[in-house]
């Protein structure tokens, strides 16, 4: 089965800390517990997503900038 | 040029109060909303509603060419931009009024000039109103820094003048600690931004936040009286009155016409609010700058002036002048507000959007509800956690407080979190009762209180 890292909350999710920074993750990277893997922003206030397991990123099924629901699939690791 | 079909160029509660306003006034609305608003209560109050994007407000409610393509296919002959969003952008105004369409505001220039601190701060000096007593500049000459220590009085706060996020702050509490922080400073200002220029303002250490409201026609204008909006957690405002409630008569009368020679200076048209620090202690108060709209608290004055502000800002865009002469607006009564955010107060006020279940909304007597909420509509989690505001008037502060207190206790909201809870405890807090706060009060007391906002009084 696929390991995804979900989001905890629904909101807008981006990739990088700030517009002008470069992106937390990037496909191949590998990501331990606790890493941050981007942000969701939920009602103006911005939150960290970190990773709830060990893996390399093979994807990021959720756009940059774009809204997601709670329970939504952000990072997909191999 | 009488205003005909009003385009809102907002969403929320906000965009259901002006619907309801132009409505009353014979005018057409256009609701302009964002994909995620598509069944948001102000587009079915709305006799027009136009999509303009997706649900990010960079790319819908912050799009000035999307909201005037949907003015464009309306036919709307006005906007009104409500609060927050392009609300105090100047240039937004203007392209509004380049369109042929009214503005429901200022005019650009206006905006601009109270939207710039420095700005503003000269033009409220000009019109002879108290500004924080500061160095007016950067400070490089120890002599000098004493001289203007001396003159705006301690305690005083030293800043680098290069500066920002708080390094390099000292603030001295007399002329001894005054001569020791100065060269640590300088030094730590040198050392962090290659800059050891200082500037310095005075601390104004147990401020209020006292407001007023101002209505002007371009010509003249007039003040609503104040209100006060101490109650505040991370600089939002939590909990406004009207009036105040420890401001002495003549303090009040003071304040309120130092507003009415600023926003006249100006050549003030519309509603605006002027924002001030009154310093309980030694009964000075001082401006700190200038909102250029509707505020989102402007309901408690329209309770205890009777004046609809909103209806006034469309009447006086319209072109008609102001209606009413200072000597006929009256304060009677006390009014309060509390912000009925979807946020868990009990998990350090997280937000919490989601879907209304169920929704009982208070009633009676003196008590007004101003929401975007109805039972099954979804709150989105793309915009701030404002649900609604609830406002009560009573004829006394006493009496106020006890309708508060039933009136949350009539307001149900199931679905998502909200800040009842912490209202629930303000409106039976002894502090509260006797108005013994300022604006850096509830932060400490929600420290103190944590483990009393998880639960439910009821």
């Amino acid at each position: 089965m696929v390991k995804q890292i979900l989001s905890p909350l629904p909101g807008t999710f981006y990739r990088r800390p700030a517009p002008d920074k470069p992106v937390y993750k990037e496909v191949g990277d590998s990501v331990s517990v606790g890493d941050v893997i981007g942000l969701i922003e939920v009602m103006k206030s911005f939150n960290e997503v970190t990773a709830d397991q060990t893996g390399v990123i093979t994807g990021f099924p959720a756009d940059d900038e774009e809204p997601v629901m709670a329970g939504q699939p952000l990072v997909e690791l191999g | 040029m009488a205003i005909r079909k009003l385009l809102v160029a907002n969403r929320g509660e906000i965009a259901v109060r002006i619907i309801r306003a132009a409505q009353e006034l014979g005018i057409k609305t256009v609701a302009v909303h964002s994909l995620a608003d598509a069944d948001s209560l102000a587009v079915k109050l709305a006799d027009e509603a136009v999509p303009i994007g997706p649900p990010a407000a960079a790319k819908s409610y912050l799009k000035i060419e999307a909201i005037l393509e949907a003015a464009r296919l309306t036919k709307a002959d006005a906007v009104h931009p409500g609060y927050g969003f392009l609300a105090e952008n100047a240039d937004f105004a203007d392209a509004v009024e380049a369109a042929g369409m009214v503005w429901v505001g200022p005019k650009g220039d206006s905006i601009r000039v109270m939207g710039d601190k420095v700005a503003a701060r000269i033009a409220a000096e000009a019109a002879g109103v108290p500004v924080v007593p500061g160095s007016d500049g950067r400070i490089d000459d120890p002599v000098q820094a004493r001289a203007v220590a001396l003159a705006i009085g301690f305690p005083v706060m030293i800043k680098a003048a290069a500066g920002g996020g708080g390094r390099g702050i000292r603030i001295a509490h007399d002329m001894e600690e005054f001569e020791r922080l100065i060269p640590q400073a300088s030094a730590e200002a040198k050392a962090a931004f290659g800059d050891g220029g200082l500037y310095m303002e005075k601390v104004i250490e147990r401020a209020r936040h006292i407001e007023v409201q101002v209505l002007g026609d371009g010509t003249r204008a007039v003040h609503c009286f104040e209100r006060e909006c101490s109650l505040q957690r991370r600089r939002q405002k939590v909990w406004e009155e009207a009036p105040s409630a420890t401001l002495p008569q003549a303090m009040r009368e003071r304040l309120c016409a130092s507003a009415v020679a600023l926003a006249a200076a100006v050549g003030y048209r519309g509603a605006g609010t002027l924002e001030y620090l009154y310093d309980d202690a030694s009964g000075a108060f001082y401006f700190i700058e200038m909102n250029t709209r509707i505020q989102v608290e402007h309901p408690v004055t329209e309770m205890v002036t009777g004046i609809d502000l909103v209806r006034e800002m469309i009447r006086i865009a319209g072109g008609e002048p102001l209606r009413f002469r200072q000597d006929d607006i009256r304060l009677k009564g006390h009014a309060i507000e509390v912000r009925i955010c979807a946020e868990d107060p009990s998990k350090g006020f997280q937000p919490a959007p989601g879907t209304i279940l169920a929704l009982r909304v208070p009633g009676g007597a003196g008590v007004r509800f101003d929401t975007m909420l109805y039972q099954g509509c979804t709150v989105p989690p793309f915009y701030d956690s404002l649900l609604g505001k609830l406002i009560v008037w009573d004829e006394d502060r006493p009496s106020a407080i006890a309708r508060m207190r039933r009136a949350l206790g009539e307001l149900a909201v199931e679905g998502l979190p909200t800040t009842r809870p912490l209202h629930l405890l303000l409106a039976d807090d002894p502090a509260v009762a006797q108005a013994d706060f300022h604006t850096r009060w509830l932060e400490p007391w929600l420290e103190r209180n944590a483990h009393r906002l998880g639960e439910t009084p009821e």
